[in-house]
């Protein structure tokens, strides 16, 4: 397998009043496992339902009640921790973060702390054709949500949901080793990408499937360089954590307002001071949570209710077996074997839909490039009109491919093809019998082709001396025999056929 | 035939096998005798009716010839465990009107062997105390008297113990986090065994300390001990700490045959100012084994002193989290709030009130020993202890011995109320020779095995080796043979 080798991105900078300043920047991306039962315990994961009706006894810690791991969930971490090539521990352990809120009815967040279950790994975020992030991941564990707690229904009461209470997250933990807003975000919609891929998290940020806590530091240039040279934390300067998001351009435009406004300290000679920020989307600002987290004191300690979690590397090793093919080695394999741009493989890869979509195609009409083209301009640009995904597509593969294979034969032609789509797109049916049956054929007998450009030379003697003098004009002559076939001659005989007939 | 409920699990069960009695008689002996026994305080939670329908059951079960171990014998249950339908409240206020929607694996596995359930017994709020003085429903009473004095019967398990002892039901369930079972079973004359950490499952018992916790048997003699034990535990998936392991017939093993078994005796054991006559209890004890075949043998366990301090760094720490459940958002007590008060307010003032001073305390203490800053000095000081505790019983173990004999208690029973005033030490110091078995997880027995110069009964511990309880039992049994305790309190209630 070829991989596709890549350039750094430029890093951004923000002009500060005095200089230009860089900025460093490390995620927690919370990610919801998919799965159909919580963490640790048999209630159901379902989005949407009524509120507290997917809570178990566990779930509610109701006295007496003790967790149990849902092998399943364990499974999908591990499938994520190798889907993001990185270090699977054998050996990991669960403990409690203790702080009271109604959400959250044990008093203590079961996470792992000191030994997570996926340890070291890397993603490679592009940042456009050719360039890209390598962005290191320190670690992955896995936690409870909490519920949530609803405070506006009545004026003078709270109320908790506790459907989501137990459900299993997957905290991703990066190295500050993405160095702007886009990047960020292209990290984020990176994650997204290989654990659909993987199918471990849906991905689905509306419902809240992935969130993002954002570290954010400014440093001069050089600064970063040191920190990566010496792995000496010193060289970067305080940062602050954004809580809490999910939206790719409200995590864009909350870096860089809180770039600014670290800028604008460091600058002042302010300090800045290392805090926990929330960002006001409405206001465009970032603003201080400190008031709240300040006495928070989460006193971990191993959760003695449950063993240490210990898996067999053979366990490990038929998960890596099941893997699916990853974006990056799809990509590459698009490139390299069907000669598709980048740009093409890209596109096709986002979604590993899309991609399992083309290669059907593609694997039925045997040309990579056009079956792109058509799956790319055609397919995707009608489906967007519609705001219909890939799975909605009223066209199977096997049908795309039947008009491609068309193409391919001669059969028809390009322009024809677009109005075969059309038909398929809406009425269904064979593109070949359609061709066949609505008489859509390309003539290629050139003996009809030759009657109609006689027919049309003869009708016309003052153009075919015209043309004679400029044989740019013999256009024409093939723009009225395709006319008058309706649009059936095969171009090219009727090109060759009219610049033989006129001489030139 | 008088006096059923005297009866041990054992004469009982062959009785109702042989058609002799019923159930219904039995439970209705028993049920007699607890409405007789208020001034005891050991029921604090009657269910007579649940009582007569098991009974019923029972004895429809005994007539078609299907009677499993503990088919038609009426047993109290300790109220730390959650019983379906029927209060359940840890002794605490802050579980105030609390009835579980669910019933207990350990309850559960006794019901599903023919047990009767004739109420709820008193404890220590939570599991926490020595002397059963921190229950919200007031003290259960030692039904062993001196002169006119009032004595505790123990804790936690003081209701079980005191409901035994005088003959309320024929056994109960206690829990032992660090001698909860086995101090009451000495301050009563009666037999409590805590099983290795993960022979009982823990699900649906109220958790005080999740890695210490572990359900037995209370019971009048060793025999039943076997029985219920084995009617009570066993593997459960709904408990990650529970050991899938095959649960022997223990009953079967009691052979009384104890000739060449290794019995360690620790000499960290023989405390500064121990009583003489808890000395001479277990020369005694030491003795008897000797005689039955046994080989003596001088051990030691180099860091018993720490245990008890590691004991109150762990047992709080766990404490301290796993009650914080108790809040007031879902079920039990929630205070009354002022017009003002936030979430904050509300778990202040509901956990001030739904907790009782002992368990305050160590809710504290336990948040104190995790605080960041400490959390090294104590909390994993104190697992660094623990695992070096284990290590002194592993080498004890692996050099052939195989149960090590120690006194249960410093003491016999002392008075209600006497250690109000102490120092809260004093009243720890009361698990000294219980709490060591809980950090290394091991099985631990107290037999009754004499009694004091006040006519108090003492007993003695034997400590055995982990997943060996049937091994233990037997030399429990050979001893209580040999020990001939019969002793009965004089009935004053």
């Amino acid at each position: 397998m070829l991989d596709l080798t890549y350039e750094t991105p430029k890093i951004k900078t923000i002009a500060g009043a005095r200089h230009d300043w860089e900025l460093v920047i490390g995620m927690e991306v919370h990610a919801q496992v998919s799965s159909n039962a919580k963490l640790f315990s048999g209630a159901s994961t379902k989005f949407g339902a009524e509120p507290n009706s997917n809570v178990s006894f566990v779930d509610s810690a109701m006295p007496g009640m003790l967790p149990v791991i849902n092998e399943f969930a364990v499974e999908q971490a591990v499938r994520t921790g190798l889907g993001l090539k990185a270090e699977i521990n054998l050996v990991s352990a669960f403990d409690r973060k203790n702080y009271f809120y109604p959400d959250l009815p044990q008093g203590y967040q079961i996470s792992q702390l000191y030994h997570p279950i996926v340890g070291e790994g890397e993603v490679i975020v592009d940042m456009g054709p050719g360039v890209a992030r390598k962005v290191r991941i320190e670690r992955i564990h896995m936690e409870q949500d909490a519920g949530k707690s609803i405070h506006d229904m009545d004026p003078n009461m709270s109320f908790v949901d506790l459907n989501r209470t137990g459900v299993c997250l997957m905290e991703i933990v990066s190295r500050p080793d993405i160095r702007g807003p886009e990047e960020a975000a292209a990290y984020l919609g990176k994650l997204r990408q290989i654990m659909r891929y993987l199918g471990t998290c849906d991905g689905n940020m509306q419902e809240g499937s992935m969130r993002a806590d954002v570290n954010v530091s400014v440093c001069l240039p050089g600064e970063y360089e040191k920190f990566i040279e010496t792995g000496d934390f010193s060289h970067l300067r305080t940062r602050c954590e954004i809580k809490n998001m999910n939206s790719m351009r409200f995590i864009q435009q909350a870096i860089d307002i809180e770039a600014r406004r670290q800028i604008a300290l460091h600058e002042a000679g302010e300090e800045v001071v290392q805090e926990t920020r929330l960002f006001d989307p409405d206001k465009g600002e970032t603003r201080s949570m400190r008031s709240k987290e300040e006495a928070h004191d989460y006193r971990y300690f191993p959760d003695p209710d449950l063993l240490p979690l210990e898996i067999e590397q053979a366990w490990v090793d038929n998960i890596a077996a099941s893997l699916p093919e990853l974006p990056d080695e799809k990509k590459a394999r698009f490139v390299n074997d069907f000669g598709l741009s980048e740009y093409d493989a890209s596109v096709l890869t986002a979604e590993v839909e899309n991609a399992a979509y083309f290669e059907e195609v593609q694997r039925e009409a045997g040309d990579g490039k056009l079956s792109a083209n058509w799956v790319i301009n055609e397919l995707f640009g009608r489906l967007k009109k519609e705001d219909h995904g890939i799975t909605d597509s009223p066209v199977s593969p096997s049908q795309l491919a039947g008009i491609i294979k068309l193409i391919k034969s001669g059969d028809i032609s390009g322009k024809i093809a677009k109005d075969l789509f059309e038909i398929v797109y809406t009425e269904g049916g064979d593109p070949a019998e359609i061709v066949e049956a609505r008489g859509m054929k390309q003539v290629t007998d050139t003996g009809a082709i030759e009657a109609a450009v006689d027919e049309i030379i003869a009708a016309n003697p003052a153009q075919v001396e015209k043309a004679k003098q400029n044989p740019k004009l013999a256009g024409w002559f093939v723009g009225q025999v395709m006319k008058a076939t309706g649009g059936k001659a095969n171009p090219k005989a009727v090109n060759e056929l009219v610049a033989a007939k006129l001489g030139l | 035939m008088s006096e059923l409920n005297k009866m041990t699990l054992a004469d009982a069960r062959n009785n109702l096998r042989a058609g002799e009695i019923t159930s219904v008689e039995l439970t209705e002996a028993c049920l007699a005798e607890i409405d007789g026994s208020d001034a005891l305080n050991a029921f604090v939670h009657n269910t007579p009716e649940i009582a007569m329908q098991q009974a019923q059951a029972a004895d429809a079960r005994i007539a078609e010839g299907d009677a499993p171990s503990m088919c038609g014998l009426p047993i109290g249950i300790k109220d730390l465990f959650c019983t379906k339908g029927v209060p359940s409240q840890a002794a605490s206020r802050i579980l105030d009107g609390f009835r579980p929607e669910y019933e207990s694996t350990v309850s559960q596995n006794l019901f599903d062997a023919g047990a009767v359930m004739l109420g709820k017994l008193n404890m220590d709020e939570f599991a926490m105390g020595s002397s059963n003085e921190t229950s919200v429903y007031g003290n259960a009473v030692n039904p062993w008297k001196v002169d006119d004095r009032a004595l505790t019967p123990g804790g936690s398990s003081g209701g079980s113990a005191a409901a035994v002892a005088a003959d309320l039901c024929l056994a109960a369930t206690g829990t032992d986090t660090g001698g909860s079972i086995r101090q009451p079973a000495a301050f009563t004359g009666i037999t409590g065994i805590k099983p290795t950490y993960g022979r009982c499952s823990r699900w649906g018992i109220i958790a005080f300390a999740s890695s210490l916790d572990q359900a037995g048997p209370m019971t009048k003699s060793v025999r039943d001990a076997a029985i219920m034990l084995e009617a009570m535990c066993g593997h459960d998936p709904k408990d990650s700490t529970s050991a899938d392991l095959a649960v022997p017939n223990f009953e079967a093993m009691l052979s009384g045959d104890i000739r060449g078994k290794v019995i360690g005796i620790p000499k960290e054991y023989r405390m500064d100012g121990m009583p003489e006559e808890i000395e001479q209890l277990w020369a005694d004890g030491t003795a008897m084994l000797k005689d039955a075949g046994a080989e003596i043998r001088d051990i030691t366990l180099p860091h018993t002193k720490y245990a008890l301090p590691a004991y109150y760094v762990i047992a709080p720490a766990e404490a301290s989290s796993n009650l914080a459940r108790y809040d007031g958002v879902r079920y039990g007590h929630r205070a009354t709030l002022e017009a003002g008060d936030g979430i904050t307010e509300m778990y202040e003032k509901t956990r001030a009130e739904g907790f009782g001073h002992e368990v305050q305390n160590r809710v504290m203490i336990g948040t104190y020993v995790l605080s960041a800053g400490f959390y090294d000095a104590y909390y994993n000081r104190a697992r660094r202890v623990r695992a070096l505790i284990k290590k002194d019983f592993d080498d004890v173990f692996a050099a052939g011995v195989d149960a090590i004999l120690t006194p249960a208690t410093p003491s016999s029973a002392f008075g209600l109320g006497e250690m109000a005033d102490a120092d809260p030490v004093q009243m720890y110091l009361n698990d000294v020779f219980t709490v060591t078995v809980n950090l290394a997880g091991l099985p631990g027995i107290s037999v009754p095995a004499g009694l004091d110069s006040k006519g108090l009964p003492l007993g003695l511990q034997l400590i055995g080796k982990p997943w060996e309880e049937g091994d233990m039992l037997n030399i429990a049994y050979a001893l209580e043979g040999a020990a001939g305790f019969v002793a009965k309190p004089a009935k004053w209630w």
